[in-house]
């Protein structure tokens, strides 16, 4: 028996979150093919001209991984609010917000990464050059992150409200509303030849500021929660 | 070492206690009674510094609990009416883990030993899904077997669930924290055999 300091602990949670992301697979695929189906249907629906398609890619994609991670979202802090997992990380000896902000991570690793991998794949249905294939991967790895540690405030306000998963679209999907501007002009701005590097930059300063923010307001209304 | 001033709660729209006071020093228990919904919970609650109290303070070595929370933590051990048991996650998964987030680190022999001692043996790798309600509250009573450097254990109905041996086990624990000159804060609606022990009571009004 050791005493664990700050490293050890939020390894531990990361870990514990991914153990139990891959005994409920189910969960993580849900999340995935939703993304997958999603965005498959924009070309069936819409037919095979080529340069419609490449003019709606960024949206579509883009819409698709907010509302994807918008169906994870619910989970987030559900199961340790109800088994009591919860009130045992406000009472450690280390600060909730890291807790947090571990969950957080192990939340992106399992909902957004995969969605990250997988969208270069779904760009090509969308006859995107390799260039926007680029910028869309990128994109969504500073992007994605940042609707994860968005919606934890939202997954944290709603905790233990009933119709919780109404409400917390209702109140996140607006917040996403910069990161889906700028995730898809970078896009859309190098499928139209012009370099994303300003988007990128955007978003990567969302991306910090979630960072900074995000963790510390989910971690305050976890605490109303449980009181 | 623990002192409670002047503790009043509401919930809702109900005041369940007010002018609350007691204190309790080192190898002291404290057993809260009162009938359902008497606010014995939100008592315990209010010591962990979960609830903030309407009015009064809880200071854990004269310091207010939700000062400092994070050198208060340190000295807490607090199972809570959820078990805080993963049901996806094995007995010795459970124990790592939940131990982990309280700050304390175990080997997996040393969680095995501890599971042993509280009747899992040979269930260390069953997921608690598989367990009874019983057994469950077992494998998250195993933590106390490593509350040793934790001076103030807070318990809501520990004994819920346990069999005669069970209960006996948990006593021999609280009985170790005492003689270690530490605090035990419990509820329990059973009427456990604490011959020999120094408890003090708080009794909770309807």
């Amino acid at each position: 028996m050791t005493a664990m300091g700050l490293a050890p602990v939020i390894t531990a949670v990361v870990w514990r979150d991914l153990t139990l992301a891959l005994r409920r697979r189910s969960d993580v695929l849900t999340t995935l093919f939703f993304f997958v189906i999603v965005v498959s249907l924009f070309p069936l629906g819409v037919g095979g001209q080529s340069n419609v398609l490449r003019n709606i890619a960024p949206g579509v994609v883009w819409v698709a991984a907010l509302l994807a991670s918008m169906l994870a979202l619910v989970r987030l802090f559900a199961s340790d609010f109800d088994d009591g997992t919860l009130e045992q990380a406000a009472l450690s000896p280390q600060p909730l917000v890291l807790l947090v902000a571990a969950k957080v991570f192990a939340h992106w690793l399992v909902s957004g990464l995969p969605l990250v991998l997988v969208a270069p794949l779904l760009g090509l249905q969308f006859d995107l050059p390799v260039g926007a294939l680029g910028a869309m991967t990128l994109a969504l790895l500073l992007g994605t992150p940042c609707l994860s540690l968005i919606g934890a405030i939202g997954a944290a306000l709603t905790l233990g409200v009933r119709g919780a998963g109404g409400l917390l679209a209702l109140l996140v999907l607006p917040l996403y509303i910069p990161v889906l501007i700028f995730g898809a002009g970078a896009v859309s701005a190098t499928v139209s030849g012009i370099s994303a590097s300003g988007q990128l930059s955007v978003l990567g300063a969302f991306l910090l500021i979630a960072l900074v923010l995000g963790p510390w307001a989910s971690a305050a209304a976890l605490r109303i929660a449980l009181e | 070492m623990l002192e409670a001033v002047g503790l009043e709660c509401v919930r809702g729209q109900r005041r369940l206690f007010q002018g609350l006071s007691f204190d309790l020093a080192g190898g002291q228990m404290l057993w809260v009674l009162g009938p359902n919904g008497s606010g014995k919970t939100s008592l315990l609650r209010l010591l962990c510094g979960l609830l903030r109290p309407e009015a009064g303070s809880v200071l854990w070595k004269g310091v207010d609990v939700r000062r400092s929370p994070e050198t208060f933590h340190a000295d807490l051990l607090y199972l809570g009416h959820a078990p805080a048991v993963k049901e996806d996650l094995s007995s010795r998964e459970n124990l790592y883990f939940g131990l982990a987030q309280m700050g304390i680190g175990v080997t997996p022999r040393e969680a095995d030993l501890a599971l042993g001692e509280f009747g899992l043996s040979s269930r260390e790798l069953t997921p608690a899904r598989a367990l009874s309600q019983g057994q469950r509250r077992r494998a998250a009573l195993a933590r106390l077997a490593f509350g040793a450097d934790r001076p103030l254990w807070i318990l809501d109905e520990p004994f819920t669930a346990l069999d005669a041996q069970a209960v006996h086990l948990v006593m021999s624990h609280l009985a170790q924290q005492r003689t270690r000159g530490g605090c035990v804060v419990f509820t329990s609606h059973q009427e456990v055999d604490l011959a020999g022990h120094a408890v003090k009571r708080v009794q909770l009004a309807q």
